[in-house]
């Protein structure tokens, strides 16, 4: 026989440490977990996805338990797990809410991660699993509101499979692999309830753990974006890191317990919140031959699928030009290899522009506008991570941009018109500028001093 | 026995530093690549689940329609293969507004593939002048267009309006023929569905020279 592994504790809790590593982890991620002592209010919402995602699984669970996947009966499943299961409308409006609150949260968090600069070295890794956690989330509520089998449930997914019948050549035959039939119909439902309960989640925990475990390897960023493992004390802990339990599981708890005042208060008072978080047209059943007058996603994809109706014909020639102009300035810009690749590469996408229809760079901007996100970390040259030490105009730009997102989300859930179109168009202009042309401007400027220690004042 | 003693008692031990046998890298990586291939393989089925089902198929049936009770400018909607297709009688002064849009239109003679079979690709988009058939759905991203009959100035729609349909969803706009007009999100006009006439009176909606029922 092996001898067993040597642990410091005893009993019960010896005995399992000899045979798993549940003291060593319990350390790792919580009582020796050094994060930053200057954290504020941003960094309440990593905790809160962790919250509403444990919200989602719970609730999606009960919801299954009542709920039939069947075009027939699906409708009806959901009216009757609102009407007639006990507490049925209470487990199905923390589900919806959920949703949307999941993607206010996730949103802030990705401010959060612009802002201080969270995605720069050593942390590319956590930003990129967080987009792609970010991506999974989108895919989890495109399948999950297909489920009610409601007018926008059907259109909605209607008009979404449909952006992948734009791509040349294998478009239309997909589309129709996507759906299993010619148009969204029970065998589409059947799918997509598979997805949505079980296959997207499985990513969606894999991806949390990657996200987690590569966080902890790093360590936390901090509001002054600087590495607190710089300044050590005697035993080696970071001088400006505090344990992650007690100080922020008791922090996080506080923020629970706010966020989840706003939640409930939706939940019991405002569960459609006025037709964005449950559109209206969803509570009449699907009907294949009439498309509601006003079709439109709910509100978290309706930035990007602003930047979809933006893309016209007019406007792939404004991108176009914007090709032309970049392939220029590369050649006189680039050295070596470069020189002549990026250019060439850069005026092939510009004649493809023209010569592929609209209607499949619109799929493009929005799927592009996403997969940009990713690499964010190498876009970004500013020799300092937190906006609080770039130049006053960088701020304005990053306001520019967050309220061009916003504005890009209200035209989302409008009904198109010309004005409305040129202002997405602008829009997206704004939005792929600020990252393309993100490493020209984010080293201009005069940087301020970065501080040795964490700006920290002891409440 | 802890890992980090060393072991004197096992003559086979091989230090870590030692190179992977090459007499073996040939079977290493002939068992990936068949194995990989056997991967590939497993995922074909899976991967042909998806397809429409043999239900589904068969679901597209042709319909025949009576088009006798349809008075001129109405419209009426039939159910073919899951999608809405329409059947419009128009009237003289419907046809006479096709002339007037053909310059506002990206495709007025619907020479693009995919979209109008050759009997249809005339002035009209149809086998006779007046009655028009077509598949409901933008070609854009599927939504169902909205039939805007009246003339002039209207919501969402420009001021020289001469009647045709609307999309909701991204506002493109098809004449009184689905002729999609210039610089908008679909990039076709929309879809005429293979049709013959039975008779005067009635019409067959999937079948035509070359799609037999």
């Amino acid at each position: 026989m092996a001898g067993e592994k040597s642990v410091e504790t005893t009993g019960l809790l010896g005995w399992i440490d000899r045979r798993f590593p549940l003291t060593a982890t319990y350390k790792a991620h919580l009582s020796e977990y050094y994060a930053p002592k200057n954290f504020n209010f941003w960094y309440f919402f990593g905790s809160l996805a962790l919250l509403v995602l444990v919200l989602q699984i719970v609730t999606g669970i009960f919801l299954v338990m009542h709920y039939k996947p069947d075009a027939q009966f699906a409708f009806q499943s959901v009216e009757y797990i609102m009407r007639e299961v006990p507490g049925g409308w209470f487990i199905r409006y923390m589900h919806s809410t959920g949703a949307s609150m999941f993607f206010v949260v996730v949103y802030l968090h990705m401010v959060r991660a612009l802002i201080y600069g969270s995605y720069r070295k050593p942390r590319e890794l956590i930003w990129i699993f967080g987009v792609a956690i970010f991506l999974c989330l989108m895919a989890e509520a495109f399948f999950g509101y297909l489920l009610p089998w409601g007018q926008m449930s059907f259109w909605g997914a209607q008009v979404i499979v449909n952006l992948f019948s734009a791509i040349p050549f294998i478009g239309p035959e997909l589309s129709i692999w996507i759906r299993g039939d010619y148009v969204v119909s029970d065998a589409t439902l059947n799918r997509f309830f598979a997805f949505h309960v079980i296959a997207i989640p499985l990513v969606l925990i894999g991806l949390v753990a990657a996200h987690l475990v590569a966080l902890h390897e790093v360590g936390s960023n901090n509001p002054d974006g600087i590495d607190i493992k710089a300044k050590k004390d005697k035993y080696g802990r970071p001088l400006d890191g505090i344990p992650f339990h007690p100080f922020y599981t008791v922090h996080d708890i506080l923020g629970v317990a706010g966020f989840m005042i706003i939640f409930m208060a939706i939940v019991f008072f405002a569960p459609e919140m006025g037709g964005y978080f449950l559109e209206y047209n969803n509570f009449i059943p699907a009907d294949p031959l009439k498309t509601p007058p006003h079709i439109a996603p709910v509100w978290y994809f309706t930035p990007f699928y602003s930047m979809l109706r933006a893309t016209t014909d007019d406007f792939t020639w404004v991108l176009a030009g914007a090709a032309v102009v970049a392939a220029l300035v590369m050649f006189f810009k680039c050295k070596g290899a470069a020189k002549l690749i990026v250019p060439v590469v850069l005026l092939v996408v510009a004649v493809l522009l023209r010569l592929i229809d609209a209607k499949f760079w619109g799929v493009v901007a929005m799927g592009g506008a996403v997969v940009l996100l990713f690499f964010l970390p190498w876009l970004d040259y500013s020799p300092v991570r937190s906006i609080r030490y770039r130049p006053g105009w960088h701020k304005w730009l990053y306001g520019i941009f967050f309220v061009n997102f916003i504005v890009l989300g209200y035209l989302g859930t409008q009904a198109p018109t010309d004005t409305f179109n040129l202002m997405s168009q602008i829009g997206t202009l704004i939005y792929l500028a600020f990252f393309l042309l993100m490493p020209v401007w984010s080293r201009l400027g005069t940087f301020k001093p970065v501080p040795d220690r964490v700006t920290f004042h002891a409440h | 026995m802890s890992q980090d003693t060393i072991v004197h008692d096992d003559e086979g031990a091989v230090p870590p530093t030692l190179p992977p046998d090459p007499s073996r890298r040939f079977w290493i990586g002939t068992t990936c690549a068949v194995g990989g291939a056997a991967g590939v393989a497993v995922a074909v089925p899976f991967v042909s689940t998806f397809q429409p089902s043999e239900k589904a198929r068969a679901a597209g049936a042709p319909v025949e329609v009576d088009i006798s009770t349809i008075p001129p400018g109405e419209m009426r909607t039939v159910e073919w293969r899951g999608k809405p297709v329409w059947i419009l009688r128009r009237t003289k002064e419907q046809l006479a507004t096709l002339n007037v849009t053909t310059p506002e239109l990206a495709d007025p003679n619907s020479k693009r593939p995919g979209y109008t079979p050759p009997y249809a690709q005339n002035e009209w988009r149809s086998r006779k002048p007046d009655i028009f058939v077509c598949v409901g759905i933008c070609t854009h991203l599927g939504c169902a267009p909205t039939p805007k009959f009246q003339m002039g100035a209207q919501p969402s729609l420009p001021n020289n309006w001469e009647g045709g349909f609307l999309c909701p969803c991204h506002g493109s706009t098809f004449d009184i023929a689905g002729r999609v007009f210039k610089n908008k999100p679909a990039p076709d006009n929309l879809e005429v569905p293979p049709y013959s006439y039975l008779s005067d009176t009635r019409i067959i909606i999937g079948v035509d020279e070359d799609n037999k029922a």
